[in-house]
């Protein structure tokens, strides 16, 4: 074979490679998404949603105690990571721009961000699980919220980054204090990003288990009391997927798929704000 | 005074900015601070390297050994990412230079998808589904190939309920998948189209052009990438708790029932009943801790840095 031919024939050969590769990345997302469509479907009624939960054994309860709890815990945790998040970036942005401070800010937030979410989970269980004496739904929503804080610090000291220097200067020529400067101009032209930035995070931190199982933990019954034990469909699910009856498989099946098209639909809507604004 | 109501808000604001930006390294350090003494107590009783290296994990009898955790989630990240690595850079470029143009997005977004599934999904579908397949279809052509290989080959000849420490491997390497594809796109599409064209004027094959051109130019990128998916993999939980089979014991073959920190610390944190036993806990915590610290420092200050500049 002459070297043109051959050359040819290992670019074809890569080329088929990589579209294998392809197609089996795409085939595990069919198939997972296949069979929890298949298992979840078939596992959603009006009980589930609205039903309090099953006793062992029994065949009926759904999961109003989780779907409550788990939107309350992220509720909170979400309450605590934006303004901190929106706050943290904006110092890094306005206030410290391509300082070493700044950088170095950056620096340990993108650590924090990859800290392993069970290590944050065994964290917050020392400091306030322990000392409370007893699991707490507030707790989980704090591990959430430091999970949280960094992606949204991130993503708004980009935006504001993005901002234009002119818009802010000619703000200060009006003779605009600094905090009305960011207030009413900076803000105003970055919110679509920062929102966008938030609801990526919600639906990054909203799926998470491990953080939830040494804080929040499980109850097996409905509860508002952020100060005590909070079920969550996360741990909720791990708990039944993991228990001998089959309707508890079922519910977990049912809790899977809200869950995932809770995140979904989340990422999603994130996604197309982002495109529709940045299209441009 | 009105100028001076401005004033104050003004510097209110600065400082409360200040204070959120540096509420990020106190939890960094607190978290440090915390995880050593809590594990304080764990770590005068074992001592460290005999705590790294102790393979008993035996709580009634109040012995403690990290060796069966450390051994699992670094062979498992090990597998999870010789499996990803190849796969994703294939995937990537599938999607800079083969896909046509109407693709490209949506085969891109399908990908990215598989990382916004919730972990937990994954080690459901795992426990489900994948742990019989592997079980039924996938361990006689284990034992039938790689099984015969001479020197590892007994790695793989043991016998699977279904879970074990290669199924977990092969669960994470699905999850890690999209975020090394994603990174390796990226980089490769920050190369020059110049740089390209120049090479195929010179009669390059698209292979070609990726191996000689393409690659050399975004290695760096795609390194770092690689080693932040090894940090995501390292401290990856509930993927990986419901298929690995939680047993603390250092397998003599990849198919059977194994243990790692995330799995250990799932399953055993709320049931420790003593402090010695709780305090251990903690010490595979703050383990872990280090472990991805170092290879996250590694992968974002000695690759990535070097890619943005």
């Amino acid at each position: 074979m002459d070297a043109v031919r051959r050359r040819k024939f290992i670019n074809g050969f890569i080329l088929v490679l990589s579209t294998l590769a392809a197609l089996f990345g795409l085939m595990w997302l069919f198939w997972i998404l296949g069979t929890l469509l298949y298992k979840g479907l078939g596992s959603l009624s009006l009980e589930v949603f609205i039903g309090n939960p099953p006793a062992p054994g029994d065949n009926t309860g759904g999961l109003k105690h989780a779907i409550v709890g788990q939107t309350l815990i992220v509720l909170i945790a979400t309450l605590i990571g934006i303004p901190v998040g929106i706050l943290a970036g904006t110092y890094l942005s306005e206030y410290g721009g391509n300082s070493r401070v700044a950088n170095f800010i950056r620096d340990l937030s993108d650590v924090v961000m990859s800290v392993p979410s069970i290590v944050v989970g065994t964290f917050i269980y020392a400091i306030m699980v322990k000392p409370a004496g007893h699991f707490m739904g507030i707790a989980g929503s704090v591990s959430l919220a430091i999970m949280m804080i960094p992606i949204i610090l991130r993503t708004t000291d980009d935006m504001l980054r993005m901002v234009p220097p002119e818009l802010r200067e000619a703000a200060y020529a009006l003779g605009a204090t600094k905090f009305k400067v960011i207030k009413d101009v900076v803000y105003r032209a970055a919110i679509t990003g920062i929102v966008t930035g938030v609801i990526l995070s919600v639906a990054r931190i909203g799926g998470e288990t491990a953080p939830l199982l040494f804080t929040s933990f499980n109850n097996n019954f409905f509860t508002l009391n952020i100060f005590q034990p909070m079920a969550s469909l996360t741990v909720t699910m791990y708990d039944y997927a993991m228990s001998p009856y089959k309707y508890w498989q079922q519910l977990a099946w049912a809790a899977a798929i809200i869950l995932t098209f809770g995140v979904l639909g989340a990422n999603i809507i994130g996604r197309v704000i982002a495109h529709y604004k940045f299209k441009k | 005074m009105a100028r001076s109501r401005g004033f104050w808000a003004d510097w209110t604001f600065g400082k409360v900015a200040a204070l959120s930006a540096f509420l990020v390294v106190a939890i960094l350090v607190a978290l440090a601070v915390v995880l050593y003494g809590e594990s304080k107590l764990a770590i005068d009783t074992f001592g460290v390297w005999k705590f790294i290296t102790s393979k008993v994990w035996n709580p009634p009898m109040n012995k403690f050994g990290g060796a069966p955790a450390i051994f699992g989630t670094i062979v498992s990240t090990i597998i999870s990412i010789l499996i990803a690595v190849p796969v994703a850079i294939g995937i990537a470029i599938f999607l800079t230079e083969i896909a046509p143009h109407p693709l490209r997005t949506p085969v891109g977004v399908a990908i990215e998808l598989l990382a916004a599934i919730p972990s937990i999904i994954y080690g459901m579908w795992g426990l489900f589904f994948f742990a019989p397949f592997m079980r039924d279809y996938l361990q006689p052509v284990i034992h039938a190939t790689l099984g015969k290989l001479p020197l590892i080959g007994h790695w793989f000849q043991g016998y699977t309920p279904g879970i074990g420490l290669l199924t977990a491997s092969i669960v994470l390497s699905i999850m890690i998948l999209p975020y090394t594809a994603a990174i390796s796109r990226d980089s490769f599409k920050m190369v020059p189209d110049v740089l390209k064209e120049s090479a195929y004027a010179l009669g390059a094959t698209k292979w070609d052009v990726m191996k000689d051109v393409v690659i050399p130019y975004a290695k760096l990128g795609v390194v770092g990438g690689i080693i932040l998916s090894l940090g995501r993999a390292l401290g990856e939980t509930m993927a990986v708790t419901f298929v690995m089979g939680n047993q603390p014991v250092i397998p003599h073959s990849l198919l059977e029932p194994a243990t790692s920190i995330t799995v250990t610390l799932a399953n055993e944190f709320t049931e420790a009943d003593t402090d010695l036993y709780l305090s251990s806990l903690f010490y595979l915590a703050f383990i872990l801790f280090v472990m991805s610290f170092l290879v996250i420092a590694i992968g974002k200050f000695v690759f990535l840095k070097r890619v943005e500049r």
